[in-house]
């Protein structure tokens, strides 16, 4: 069951239009993440939810009511701020409380539920410092149980981890999310960041120029992101220009700078032109004869893996390949590159070429 | 052991030369010459005595004049608190080139000389002034404020607004304005946004405001001194007319003493609290 | 960010009007052609400009003051640099004393050193004098000239400094290079505000200055303590003209808001 609703949501500001026409149904309880480069609107769209920003055209609708008009102070909606806006001279109780107390609850019950907040976000042993004397992450921490403690509807998150350092971040992915799970609030999260959004949401949206370019499940967008502009944005990949040579029930051709790769299964149609997208990961190298020749231009050691750029007939690539614990291959080494059926994603001038094309 | 490295003390020393010989002896001569009494007909006396003092503090005439230059002090700062800090956050709320222009406005005449926006002042209240003719057209007879304590309320403020707005405005820059968001969808009303996290972040800039328009109202001369005129004597005015009417400088030199330290205590102390008392919060 | 309301607008349009009123009489009265203080309504009249013209005792001053300002805000420079860059730069004994010791005339109200001097000056056998008048306006501006010296020294990173000297260049020519290009547009700026104090100081001058040293404030007011004419209106207005675009120079080269404000 639908419980907030954006129809057509639109904010211009003067002849610009920041956000256009985004329609989206969020479920109770579900983690959904707003994802977009800088400037896509991202937060626009945040703040119109939030009553911040008056949309110019639209509805938003919470529990089938319209609070399209309602102010900010009238929606109860929890918001964590990309620079947290801690209130700085009030302490994390103080912080904390304060929501409790514009609701009209009396002192020692709104204490009991500023610590039990600080507790729920592991920081009750620092209810009495000030904005100034926590760290980033504590801040940030002071802000969720801020946002937390009124029980609101709708959790609302700007870019939260942003200010963190790379440890802390991926640290308070997990907890965040753990949370989130516990007390099953609805929960939006802004952010530019695609890792952060695969590894959280139930459900991301990829806006691009104030515009949504595709919602759908963490591992259904990597897999089959719907155009060219989500498949590159969203993860690494190789796009390969490539013309269409030959095409039937049985299986295409397609040719890259002279090169003929078979697409087996798939019917291109009477498409002239195409795209392809092959991830990093999906390529495989080996020293069998398969496959495409490849020669290593540079080996970067990332730990986990090896990232590799590769000179290949069709251009160059970027491969990741699983660090096993041996060495890997060196610059100037000559090997072969291959990749299963099924793993290209296609793309036409319209968009992800699909079976159902 | 340490060598002790000369190049500060070397680089300091005309600065502090200057100020030994230029400073510190002409204050240290008034000081001692408030302990000299005064002759009508045989001048400045060799004796050492605290009479001056004594004076000062047993005489009425003395006390309405400190009393009066105190209320006009507090008066004004009062006044610049209530209209410089809504300016300034009026301000800083407007968008460009609006913020620019204005800011240009508030602050600009600072640069003016103070004879010369008192003088139009004057011109104002004056007899035939604006403030006259109006009040006569509205039946209420040609009031003047020339040599009242309206007059130089309305004068000092407007000399001494840009120092609230400077400091406030100042307090403005570092507040993060999402912090108002965040305050308003917790439930706060506009007003209570106002009143319980905007007003205590601004809360040091109105105080090191209030600390500048008290000293330098305490102090001011030009203005007292053209709208007050000799029917409304405040301490700097009196202090001119020993010095060059009556010619008792040591009464001069006293009173003199007394507003430097009323000063200082009031400043230093000023902002010894608020240094304490926002140490914890703001940087 | 919130918007403001149609009272915050009202506010600000009387606020706009307070602060101007004044100064836009002034330059009203200035164009009477009547002899006495009135609203040019019959026509703007240039006679009292010219009456500036026939008294050049006014033109007389104004030269005295620009003359003055500009050998005391140099003076107040040059020895407000050096000791910035000790105070700024380097930890040693007495640096707080000394620190506030130049600092300390924003304490003192100019009344209080204007009577000082007036006793100095008179036991020294040169009161009057624009050498006492010079060196008592130094005394004045030095914080000012200190405090954006300062500034700009504390806010200058050292890095840019340090490559310097990696890269061969000895401490002299590190600051002659290096650090004084980086500091000189917060020295010109403490150097201009030193200016316009010197220039607009009355309450200390009133002390100091004799009937031949006199400042344009000075005879301002002296002249206004007397007689308030259209010729301290037109007067007035001038200086009111030459201050706004000295405003709006300083306004394009620095901002107005960093000069009255500080960094941002
Ligand atoms: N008040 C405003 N007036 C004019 N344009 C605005 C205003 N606020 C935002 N914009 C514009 O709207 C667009 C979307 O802004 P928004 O803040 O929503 O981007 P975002 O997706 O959150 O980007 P980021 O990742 O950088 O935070 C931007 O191009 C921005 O310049
Ligand atoms: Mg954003």
């Amino acid at each position: 069951m639908t419980f907030l609703r954006l129809e057509d949501l639109t904010k211009r500001f003067g002849e610009f239009t920041a956000v256009e026409n985004v329609d989206l149904s969020i479920e109770r309880g579900e983690f959904v993440s707003l994802l977009g480069p800088s400037g896509c609107g991202k937060t626009t769209t945040l703040q119109m939810i939030a009553g911040l920003q008056e949309p110019t055209a639209g509805r938003i609708v919470l529990g089938g009511t319209d609070i399209t008009r309602l102010p900010p102070n009238k929606r109860g909606l929890g918001i964590v701020f990309q620079s947290y806006a801690l209130f700085p001279h009030m302490d994390a109780t103080g912080n904390v409380a304060f929501g409790l107390e514009m609701k009209g609850i009396g002192r020692s019950e709104r204490q009991e539920r500023a610590r039990a907040a600080l507790k729920l976000v592991k920081l009750d042993h620092l209810a009495d410092r000030f904005p100034k004397e926590m760290s980033g992450g504590q801040r940030q921490r002071v802000a969720l149980a801020r946002a937390l403690v009124i029980e609101p509807p709708v959790l609302l998150l700007d870019e939260p981890l942003s200010n963190l350092d790379a440890k802390l971040r991926e640290e308070m992915r997990i907890e965040l999310r753990l949370l989130q799970q516990e007390i099953g609030v609805t929960t939006i999260l802004v952010t530019h960041d695609q890792e952060e959004a695969l590894s959280m949401s139930d459900r991301v949206v990829v806006m691009e120029d104030g515009r949504i370019a595709q919602i759908a499940a963490p591992l259904e967008l990597y897999e089959r992101p719907r155009d060219l502009f989500v498949s590159d944005f969203v993860g690494k990949t190789n796009l390969l220009e490539a013309r269409v040579l030959s095409a039937g029930e049985r299986g295409s051709v397609v040719g890259i700078e002279g090169h003929q790769i078979d697409l087996p299964g798939t019917d291109l149609g009477k498409l002239d032109k195409v795209t392809l997208s092959l991830r990093p990961e999906k390529l495989v190298m080996s020293d069998a004869a398969d496959g495409v020749e490849a020669k290593v231009l540079a080996a970067i050691f990332l730990g986990a893996n090896w990232l590799y750029r590769v000179q290949t007939p069709i251009g160059e690539l970027f491969v990741t390949q699983p660090n096993s614990g041996r060495p890997g291959f060196s610059n100037g080494d000559k090997t072969w590159l291959s990749w299963p059926d099924g793993a290209v994603n296609i793309f036409s001038a319209e968009g992800r070429f699909d079976e159902t094309h | 052991m340490k060598r002790i490295n000369a190049t500060p003390y070397l680089l300091t020393a005309p600065g502090v030369l200057f100020f030994s010989a230029l400073l510190g002896a002409p204050m240290v001569m008034t000081l001692l010459l408030s302990l000299h009494s005064y002759d009508y007909t045989l001048g400045i006396q060799d004796d050492w005595t605290l009479a001056n003092y004594l004076d000062v503090f047993t005489d009425s005439y003395f006390y309405v004049i400190f009393g009066r230059t105190l209320g006009l002090s507090l008066l004004v700062t009062v006044l610049c608190i209530l209209i410089g800090a809504p300016e300034a956050y009026i301000l800083s709320r407007m968008r460009n080139p609006w913020r620019s222009i204005f800011l240009l406005v508030v602050l600009g005449p600072l640069l003016v000389s103070v004879v010369v926006r008192t003088l139009g002042w004057a011109i104002l209240f004056g007899g035939n002034g604006l403030l006259a003719k109006t009040t006569a057209a509205l039946g209420l007879g040609e009031v003047s404020l020339m040599y009242t304590m309206t007059g130089m309320t309305v004068a000092l403020v407007h000399v001494l607004v840009p120092f609230m707005v400077i400091p406030v405005w100042a307090s403005l820059q570092k507040m993060d304005p999402q912090s108002e968001d965040a305050a308003l969808t917790l439930g706060a009303s506009p007003f209570t946004v106002i009143r319980r996290i905007t007003l205590p972040q601004i809360t040091p800039g109105i105080l090191s405001g209030s600390i500048i328009c008290f000293a330098l109202t305490a102090a001011a001369f030009a203005t007292p001194s053209i709208i007050g005129g000799r029917r409304m004597k405040v301490v700097a005015t009196m202090i001119y007319d020993e010095y060059k009417n009556t010619l008792n400088w040591p009464m001069g030199a006293t009173l003199a003493a007394l507003l430097l330290f009323a000063n200082i205590v009031i400043i230093t102390s000023a902002n010894r609290l608020v240094e304490r008392r926002f140490a914890k919060v703001f940087e | 960010m919130r918007r403001l309301g149609p009272l915050s607008y009202i506010f600000h349009t009387i606020f706009v009007i307070f602060i101007l009123a004044p100064l836009a009489v002034v330059v009203l009265v200035s164009f009477t052609s009547k002899g006495y203080l009135s609203m040019p309504t019959d026509g703007l009249s240039l006679r009292w400009f010219k009456a500036i013209w026939d008294a050049p005792e006014f033109i007389e001053a104004f030269w005295f003051s620009v003359c003055l300002a500009f050998v005391s805000a140099s003076a107040a420079t040059l020895i407000a640099v050096p000791a910035a860059l000790a105070l700024a730069r380097m930890t040693f004994h007495g640096r707080a004393a000394i620190s506030s010791f130049l600092l300390s005339p924003m304490l003192i109200p100019h009344l209080v050193l204007g009577v000082a001097f007036l006793q100095f000056y008179s036991r020294l056998g040169m009161g009057g004098t624009s050498v006492g008048l010079t060196a008592a306006h130094i005394v004045v501006i030095m914080p000012y000239a200190v405090r954006l010296s300062l500034a700009s020294i504390t806010g200058l990173p050292r890095d840019a400094e340090q490559a310097a000297l990696t890269l061969g260049a000895s401490r002299f020519t590190v600051f002659r290079r290096i650090t004084l290009p980086l500091i000189l547009p917060g020295v010109a700026g403490g150097w201009l505000l030193a200016f316009i104090s010197s220039f607009d100081e009355l309450t200390m001058s009133v002390f100091v200055a004799a009937p031949a040293t006199q400042t344009l404030p000075v005879k301002m007011y002296n002249h206004i303590v007397e007689t308030i004419d259209p010729l301290s209106a037109s007067v007035s207005t001038v200086t009111i003209v030459i201050t706004f675009v000295v405003m709006l120079l300083l306004d394009r080269l620095y901002g107005i808001d960093k000069i009255f404000i500080g960094k941002s």
